[in-house]
């Protein structure tokens, strides 16, 4: 019954699709610049559709309909209410209709906020979008059906993978959707730029806020997921260079060089192609992201069962999507006379882009280096955080420094009258990075480098902060965004020079010291919970007068039969305890892994102070238009 | 100029995507149905626990060996795992375990777990020493007799009909 719904709401939506599409091309050929009435009709109703479709379908996990394949293979009855609402789209079917959502969602409000702009792009980009939707409801409908029924239904569903049962993750897949999938709104709108001839200023204006939107939270969705990772994978650390990581990461870095190009583009009106390639190329990678983790081809956290029929689908509409732009982008391409002077903010931002771009290639061919050499010799390699370690952060030194100048440089003809300042501020930066050798201990060239350019970003923030506020121009958007930054790889470098780590075996009443620390295996409980059991550890962890009890969880969930450890993490604003424990066999030892991370937490607001930055300078240009 | 730099790009993506292409279909590339009743490659691979190698000679001493390829993110391995335990108290027979492209301490804590069938723990971080026997999916096991001849692969988890199978051959 479910399924037969399902089914239809999907038809239905296939049908709006082509009726907008239909429609909006008659409409193209219509005099004026209005849009007919119907096509926001249709746009809003399909949205609607979509949306009830994917309430079915969470409904069905909601209520443990084992009918459909989806919910058999995904969910249980004993599972929490959250985790068989998270379960929809915790797998592949049910995360395509997500996909499908933001596509029809972006595409009505696209359509409803750029009354502004003219017709003919407007319904180009409708257009173009809803042939992307198209595609994507054939590919559900075709090989990825969250609705296709299971006869003769049975009792009880095989579960979600326990450690996809958390509130970050429950977050995680939309938050990062919006990001990514929100990012073809612009793929469409710089495809229907490029037919319309739209090349004005104007048209920054109509996409710059969804490249925010899509930014700011592809930032939060990679946040969230490094969090889990940091607390659920178990061995402390927040980032893997695994392949889909990677994915998220590619588009990303495309993004980010976007958002500054694009305000070359609207203030001096260049860059145009590029801006165009940009739009382009971050939707392109969103997709080539989820062929890699979807068709099987690189193993990962995030590859679902694997059907090479869907690789063979999404690698045909990437196809289709790469050959199509190039084609278009060939074929209106002109060549742009840029005459940049060499010292001037538009340069800057260009710096920006090949650093962004270098951080792209960087990571792109790390990620799909091993799908090379495994097809073209069959040797199997795979590349490893010492690759991405040694070419990204040294780079990252030079970066930090250009980030802290960068913004401050005039248009057209730039004339630095504060380099003493400048100096002034390095002088800083690296008496406080001596201060904290003297004081704590000593750490490699490398790390020292990274550390000062951090505190020249930061101290220069600081300092653009006091005078633009003095002047009255004040950029809070820039300034919190960049200082962050600056944050953020302070804290990842000293969070890297200071961690402690500890691995011992032990049992019950044994106690181990080391440094100033001593660790008391103090108790051993089990306990029974609604879906698992688990044996709890309770630890007292002991520095001078600190004294924290931490349990470690060894889980045993019932369905699927799966074991997790679960780490226990104490919090605080300088450091977090970090303990994991794991049972050895036929013994009553059980080896325990201590990590002492500082500034943890300080790692996650400065990304989270990043993104506010994002959002305040999408707030300020949505009051602004 | 403009022309050669259009086709250039193009020829890239090409590329790019053939081998993706390929990629999806790389499966069939390892064809694994030959190698029974030839003798197993050259490998090295390096132990779990210790620096040295253990090598094709260090396997001449046993009558049988299974070869088996594990993972600890591999969930068909926990499956086969009570099989190759029952394995294990079998005299005639020792079992050498390839971690394959795994954190030892993941390694580690899955043994400490579900128990040590292992005579020997051997670890394939990269994949590649795996790759000379044709594995391309975990688990996978071998079984070879004192010539080091491969005697039969089995493709997924060990089931108890493999058991027998084995247990009938090393009698």
């Amino acid at each position: 019954m479910i399924s037969n719904f399902g089914n239809l709401l999907l038809f239905i939506s296939v049908v709006l699709s082509l009726s907008i599409i239909y429609l909006s091309n008659k409409n193209l050929k219509l005099n004026g610049n209005q849009i007919t009435k119907n096509i926001f009709q249709l746009s809003l109703i399909q949205s609607t559709i979509v949306i009830i479709c994917f309430f079915t379908l969470i409904a069905a996990f909601i209520v443990s309909d084992f009918s459909l394949i989806t919910v058999y293979q995904n969910s249980h009855s004993m599972k929490p209410i959250l985790y068989k609402i998270t379960g929809t789209w915790g797998n592949h079917e049910g995360s395509l209709m997500l996909w499908v959502i933001i596509l029809t969602i972006f595409s009505f409000l696209f359509l409803i906020y750029n009354k502004n702009h003219p017709k003919k792009f407007r319904l180009l980009t409708l257009i173009i979008q809803n042939i992307l939707i198209l595609g994507f409801l054939f590919f559900i409908i075709i090989n990825s059906n969250p609705f296709s029924p299971l006869s003769p239904i049975p009792k009880e569903g095989l579960g979600l993978n326990p450690i996809l049962q958390d509130p970050a993750l429950a977050i995680h897949p939309p938050l990062l959707y919006i990001g990514f999938v929100g990012s073809s709104i612009y793929f469409s709108a710089a495809i229907a730029s490029l037919i319309s001839n739209y090349s004005e200023k104007n048209f920054a204006s109509s996409i710059k806020n969804w490249i925010l939107i899509s930014w700011s939270f592809q930032t939060l969705g990679i946040l969230v997921g490094s969090i889990w990772a940091y607390y659920e994978l178990g061995w402390g650390g927040f980032w893997f260079w695994d392949p889909v990581e990677n994915a998220s990461l590619l588009p990303w870095f495309a993004m980010t060089a976007l958002f500054h190009s694009i305000i070359v583009f609207e203030k001096r009106n260049l860059f145009y192609f590029w801006v165009i390639i940009l739009c382009l190329m971050t939707f392109i990678l969103s997709v080539t992201g989820t062929f890699l983790v979807r068709s099987g081809i690189l193993n990962s956290v995030h590859t679902f069962a694997s059907d090479p029929t869907r690789g063979i689908y999404i690698l045909s509409f990437l196809s289709l999507m790469i050959f199509g732009s190039v084609f278009l982008l060939f074929k209106k391409y002109k060549t742009e006379n840029y005459n940049l002077n060499q010292n001037s903010k538009e340069t800057f931002v260009l710096v920006n882009n090949w650093f962004m771009m270098f951080y792209l290639v960087t990571v792109l061919l790390g990620t799909i280096y091993p799908i090379f050499t495994d097809a073209l010799s069959q040797n199997k390699i795979s590349v490893g955080p010492p690759f991405y370690n040694a070419i990204i952060f040294p780079v990252v030194v030079i970066f930090l420094i250009f980030m802290a100048i960068g913004p401050n440089a005039s248009w057209i003809k730039n004339k630095f009258d504060n380099i003493k300042l400048y100096f002034l501020i390095l002088l800083g930066a690296i008496l406080i990075n001596l201060m904290i050798i003297l004081f704590f201990k000593n750490f490699s060239v490398l790390s020292n480098f990274i550390i000062i350019s951090a505190l020249f970003l930061i101290l220069s923030s600081l300092k653009d902060f006091v005078i633009s506020k003095k002047k009255n121009n004040l950029n809070l958007a820039r300034i919190i965004a960049h200082a962050s930054f600056g944050f953020l790889v302070l804290f990842i470098g000293l969070n890297h020079v200071f961690s402690i780590e500890k691995d011992y075996n032990m049992k019950i009443g044994e106690i181990k010291k080391f440094d100033n620390y001593s660790i008391e295996f103090k108790n051993l409980e089990l306990k029974n919970f609604t879906n698992y059991q688990a044996v709890v550890g309770e630890f007292e962890i002991l520095k001078e007068k600190d004294r924290n009890i931490l349990k470690p969880e060894i889980r045993i969930y019932s369905n699927p039969k799966t074991l997790t450890y679960e780490a226990s993490i104490k919090t605080s604003f300088i450091k977090d305890y970090y303990l994991t424990m794991s049972n050895i066999d036929r013994s009553d030892y059980y080896n325990i892994k201590f990590q002492e991370k500082p500034l943890m937490i300080w790692i996650w607001l400065s990304v989270i102070m990043i993104v506010i930055g994002g959002l305040l300078r999408f707030l300020k240009n949505a009051k602004n238009s | 100029m403009q022309k050669i730099v259009k086709t250039i790009i193009f020829l890239i993506f090409l590329f790019i995507l053939s081998i993706f292409f390929i990629g999806l279909n790389r499966d069939t590339n390892y064809n694994t149905a030959n190698q029974i009743n030839k003798e197993i490659p050259d490998f090295k691979v390096s132990y779990l626990d210790k620096e040295n190698f253990f090598i094709k000679n260090d396997l001449r001493k046993n009558n049988f060996t299974l070869i088996n390829f594990w993972a600890s993110w591999c969930a068909p391995c926990r499956i086969e795992h009570p099989i190759l335990i029952r394995l294990s108290e079998e005299k005639n027979i020792k079992i050498v375990g390839v971690n394959f492209k795994d954190k030892k301490e993941q390694a580690k804590k899955f043994l400490g777990e579900l128990g040590n069938p292992y005579d020997v723990s051997t670890k394939d971080t990269s994949g590649k020493q795996s790759v000379l026997f044709g594995i391309y999916g975990i688990p996978e096991s071998i079984l070879i007799d004192k010539q080091l001849i491969v005697i039969k692969k089995f493709v997924g988890p060990l089931s108890v009909n493999d058991l027998n199978y084995i247990k009938e051959i090393i009698k």
